[in-house]
């Protein structure tokens, strides 16, 4: 049973969506639907499943639907159609009253533009979710001191966020969202707004304390690079529609249609390829002219580019192995060229 | 909810048009002997003719004579209640010592905006040169400042509870702006005669002119405040569970009142304002000495109690966009310098 469940969601913004969805159902282009009814479709059929624990970016180009998408999930947006299960529950039956204790416990979002309470201080803000739940000053303090220091702003907690930069306030951003435990984490564009360098200490923030907490996390991006780097599974969106899902390797080595290629194509795949995707394996792999001292060891889960400077230098054959050390497979200079060239599906 | 179709919406207007102009046309004392001869006389359309006269005037008065008649005993009610409070404030501080005052205001002054000192030098000084101008200006000045507090208060109390009404239901906001676009262009005298009737003559209707006058202000801008607050900020309490009132008090009101502040600072300005216009239906207070010195052609006294009241205004309006700047940066504080 996945974590979160999205069956055929639609969501159709205008005047009267109901009267809309048979001609989004019937396969009308976003376009179409536009100049016939002034309608616009957020999300068409769109139905995936994210599983616990696992990172799943959602990316997309702006308009395509992805900041539309991870509202549906809290429903800070109602759906025109569909159904969204999170946790064995149908979001979408619950009553407002169930709504608002299901989004004070099972899950928190942090936003593109931070959205922090200016009038409150970092600790007050961090608490906010806690306060929300009505836990008492002491208690919310306690645990909204440990979140502070989790993300490094001891010393900040009685600024205020305006005083703060903007990495500093989404470190706040995100503090808060953890403050109250939710297993799931939705975040909206949570780093577009950061420059690249903060950006990339923030990847890294929360890599290391997602290899500690284990949450489920949405991550909304438009950024490839980021996707590639956080993200368990991959959702491309385009307008509207989800148009693949997959591992980051399986996206790039194989783009479901030209919206996808066009979107890795200028991806640097030794970065995000690994040993074990490009390999040639044991069985398949043709040993014999094999000199022992031209076999250079790696991990099955390192990255091309960890190994690609050695192969180019000493001229050697990549022997993957696995963590007991058993031999999985075999690169060489053929298997890196098919896998760093653009066209890679072609070669083959 | 079902919405009813505009179609019937529309329809319904015309029918309540046309029974207007039949009713009109019969209560009429000057229209033709039958309705043929306006088709064989086609003389009526030339200038607007007399029998073409919706008989407003007839009912208004009527219904304003049941009303007075039916509920004028709680209008005494309320009239007596504010007398009470005004009487006993204005005694108070009239009473007051006038050193004593001037510096109240200057240590509410101080407070208020946040210790800073050339703001309180400022007020201080002018509101000395209230009574330094003329002394009987001192304590017409109290009046009307009692007055204005007192107006602002019932704004205050009846002007936000709208504005967040206003905010929080599109029906609501549709309802009630022509009621404010009317309140603000119907002219003053308008409702001071019927003031008068329903309070007599003084400081009540006066009062109750400004609820009438200065209330639109605060409350627009109550309403625009809330509304204009940033959508990532509501969603991010959203998002976190907060139902409506903690939405309310803890994110939307602390973030709009900038322009709360604003809208009673312009409430203020407007009060006393109002004030000086009822002077005309008897209202004592600086209104009053402007009114004598035009009656006796007398430009000096009548320009010295204008000052006065622009000395006054500036007092109040000191006063309360210093509180409002505070709460301002309070709320948003500096951005750093890059």
């Amino acid at each position: 049973m996945s974590k979160i469940e999205v069956k055929n969601v639609f969501k159709i913004f205008g005047t009267n969506p109901d009267s809309v969805l048979p001609m989004v159902k019937g396969g009308a282009s976003k376009e179409e639907v536009l100049e016939k009814t002034g309608h616009t479709v957020g999300l068409d059929n769109v139905s995936l499943s994210i599983e616990e624990g696992e990172t799943f970016v959602c990316m997309g180009l702006s308009g395509s639907g992805k900041s539309t998408l991870i509202r549906h999930l809290n429903r800070l947006i109602d759906p025109t159609d569909g159904d969204i299960i999170v946790d064995g529950t149908n979001v979408m039956e619950l009553s407002d009253q169930q709504l608002i204790e299901f989004r004070k416990h099972e899950m928190s979002m942090v936003f593109q533009r931070f959205g922090l309470f200016p009038h409150k201080t970092v600790l007050e803000n961090v608490g906010y979710g806690l306060e929300i739940q009505g836990k008492e000053v002491e208690e919310r303090k306690k645990l909204a001191m440990a979140q502070i220091e989790s993300v490094g702003l001891q010393g900040f907690e009685d600024q205020y966020p305006s005083q703060l930069s903007g990495g500093m306030q989404q470190r706040v951003g995100l503090a808060r969202a953890l403050a109250t435990n939710p297993q799931i984490l939705l975040m909206d564009e949570a780093f577009s707004a950061l420059d690249p360098l903060i950006r990339s200490d923030m990847q890294s923030q929360l890599i290391e304390l997602q290899a500690k907490l284990k949450k489920t996390i949405v991550f909304i991006t438009h950024d490839l690079d980021e996707s590639l780097r956080l993200g368990d599974h991959i959702g491309i969106l385009n307008g509207g529609r989800l148009v693949q899902a997959g591992t980051p390797e399986e996206i790039i080595m194989k783009p479901a249609d030209d919206y996808v290629e066009a979107f890795v194509k200028d991806v640097n795949r030794a970065k995000v390829l690994r040993a074990k995707t490009v390999m040639v394996k044991v069985n398949e792999f043709d040993s014999k002219n094999l000199k022992l001292a031209d076999v250079f060891k790696v991990d099955e889960g390192s990255y091309i580019e960890q190994f690609l400077p050695k192969v180019l230098a000493d001229r050697c054959t990549i022997q993957v192995v696995d963590k007991m050390g058993d031999i999985k497979g075999y690169i060489t200079e053929k298997e890196l060229a098919i896998s760093l060239s653009k066209d890679a599906h072609n070669i083959r | 909810m079902k919405r009813i179709p505009k179609s019937i919406i529309y329809s319904f207007y015309l029918i309540i048009f046309f029974i207007l102009i039949v009713v009109s046309y019969n209560s009429s004392r000057r229209k033709p002997d039958s309705v043929a001869e306006l088709i064989s006389d086609p003389k009526w359309l030339n200038n607007w003719p007399k029998w073409l006269d919706a008989p407003f005037k007839d009912w208004i008065n009527t219904g304003w004579k049941s009303f007075i008649a039916d509920y004028g005993l709680i209008f005494d009610a309320i009239g007596y209640g504010l007398l009470r409070g005004y009487t006993t404030l204005k005694t108070l501080i009239v009473q007051a010592p006038w050193p004593l005052v001037v510096v109240g205001v200057i240590a509410i002054t101080y407070f208020t905006s946040g210790r800073k000192l050339g703001t309180t030098v400022f007020v201080g000084f002018c509101t000395f040169f209230i009574g330094f101008l003329n002394p009987r200006f001192w304590d017409k000045a109290i009046e009307t400042t009692t007055m204005v507090v007192l107006g602002i208060f019932l704004c205050i109390i009846i002007g936000i509870p709208v504005g967040i009404a206003m905010a929080r239901s599109e029906r609501v906001r549709n309802a009630i702006l022509p009621v404010l676009d009317l309140m603000q262009v119907i002219p003053a005298f308008c409702y001071l005669i019927p003031g008068i009737i329903l309070f007599g003559l003084g400081a009540i209707p006066a009062i109750i002119s400004i609820i009438v006058y200065a209330a639109p202000p605060l409350i627009r801008l109550t309403d625009l405040g809330i509304r204009l607050v940033d959508k990532e900020i509501i969603e991010a309490a959203e998002s976190f569970g907060a139902n409506k009132k903690q939405k309310l008090w803890g994110v939307q009101m602390p973030l709009a009142l900038p322009n709360i502040m604003q809208g009673i600072n312009q409430c203020t300005m407007m009060a006393l304002a109002m004030v000086v216009i009822a002077s005309m239906i008897g209202t004592r207070g600086l209104g009053d000495e402007v009114l004598l010195g035009l009656q006796q052609l007398n430009v000096g006294a009548a320009l010295e109690a204008g000052l006065a009241i622009v000395l006054l205004a500036i007092v109040l309006d000191r006063m309360t966009q210093a509180y409002g700047d505070k709460i301002q940066e309070r709320t948003q504080p500096q951005k750093k310098k890059k």
